[in-house]
């Protein structure tokens, strides 16, 4: 690990992500690229292959990428306390923000006026979430693989209708994916790559 | 110890959310509502709601909500930590072995078959979501679905919203927005 040592290093670090999460709206898909903007084009701190590679990292572990993102920069920049700056600056925004929030809607939950504004705002964003569902589903269809389409299919059966537990779902087709890249590879075609996801 | 039991939720939460987004949904309606009660339905609508309206990520921002709801803000840092925390080992450890190896295959391997399913996973929360949308109440299971509660409003503010969103491309904030305001008007002004 490349080390820039200096406490006003560590704030700069600190400062960017802090700023780059309060100022975020719509989740882990908007950060990455303000992320690449700021720490490869502005600071030139990181290589463009590399924020490719590390974004990369982030999507394929659990947790919300927007962090995963932070701790990997933070960590390639300045080491485990370089994580430790990163990661502060990205959870407290939504913490202050939404500690803030909680107050709010616990003073004015009992409003008709407000739970007649949040009635309107759920239908809203059912269409919300319905049309990421919308995006996402197709493309995994869109990847053109029998593998990932039955997948799609089976483990929505499996939730839906059958109630199955979630982590299970989850475990099996991780062990299943694994299975089958390996497999691909025996038989020395390289399995499809995972594409960008879409929000 | 309420403390705990929040890391520890919400450890979970952050352990399975794999992909980003609405990821966590799944996981966080599971434990927050299913097992352990914190929340009812109506108030993960609402967490939802407020996570659209905020930066940051879904699953912290329940998690700071359900943790100040249960025991203020050492909760609500109790629970949020719970939620990064595992990210940081697993997101550590693969940095190693991308730096060590520069190699990704198997864990590209295991996200092939990860991502079908957290998308039918969102996709049977987003159905709670809805049911409690259109008809007021979620039902227990898909066979037990009551449609006497049925709000006409709603199915078209759904419907609306979906079509612009999916014909125009707006930030969906602007929707959220234009939702609010026409339930403000309908169940407001006019009910």
């Amino acid at each position: 690990m490349e080390k820039k040592k200096g406490i006003l290093f560590y704030l700069q670090l600190f400062w960017s992500t802090f700023t780059l999460s309060a100022f975020t709206f719509g989740g882990g898909y908007v950060i990455v690229p303000l992320m690449r903007k700021k720490f490869v084009e502005s600071y030139k701190w990181i290589e463009e292959q590399e924020m490719l590679d590390l974004t990369a990292i982030a999507q394929s572990a659990p947790g919300p990428i927007a962090v995963n993102a932070s701790i990997l920069v933070g960590y390639r920049l300045a080491g485990f306390p370089g994580a430790v700056f990163t990661i502060t600056g990205t959870i407290l925004p939504p913490l202050i923000i939404i500690a803030v929030v909680f107050v709010f809607y616990n003073a004015f939950k009992e409003s008709s006026a407000v739970s007649a504004v949040l009635r309107g705002m759920s239908a809203g964003v059912a269409a919300v979430v319905v049309d990421a569902i919308v995006k996402m589903a197709v493309n995994v269809v869109n990847e053109k693989s029998i593998f990932s389409t039955c997948l799609l299919a089976f483990s929505f059966i499996a939730a839906f209708f059958f109630d199955v537990d979630v982590k299970l779902i989850l475990l099996s087709c991780a062990i299943l994916g694994l299975a089958y890249s390996l497999f691909m590879r025996a038989k020395n075609k390289p399995a499809d790559d995972v594409k960008g996801d879409a929000k | 110890m309420i403390l705990l039991k929040l890391f520890w939720s919400f450890f979970l939460v952050g352990l399975f959310s794999f992909g980003g987004g609405y990821a966590a949904m799944p996981f966080i309606q599971e434990q927050v509502v299913e097992l352990n009660g914190w929340l009812t339905m109506n108030e993960f609508v609402d967490v939802v709601t407020i996570s659209q309206m905020t930066p940051g990520p879904i699953a912290i921002n329940a998690a700071t909500f359900v943790g100040m709801k249960m025991s203020g803000i050492p909760g609500a840092v109790a629970a949020t930590i719970g939620c990064v925390t595992p990210s940081c080992f697993i997101v550590l450890f693969l940095a190693y072995l991308y730096y060590r190896y520069r190699e990704l295959s198997t864990v590209k391997g295991i996200l092939k078959g990860l991502r079908p399913a957290v998308v039918s996973l969102i996709a049977v929360a987003g159905f709670s979501i809805l049911q409690m949308a259109l008809l007021g109440a979620k039902a227990q299971s898909w066979l037990a679905i009551d449609l006497s509660g049925f709000d006409y409003v709603a199915a078209i503010v759904f419907a609306v919203a979906l079509f612009i969103l999916r014909k125009f491309k707006v930030d969906p904030i602007y929707v959220m927005l234009g939702s609010g305001l026409v339930g403000f008007i309908v169940y407001y002004v006019a009910g």
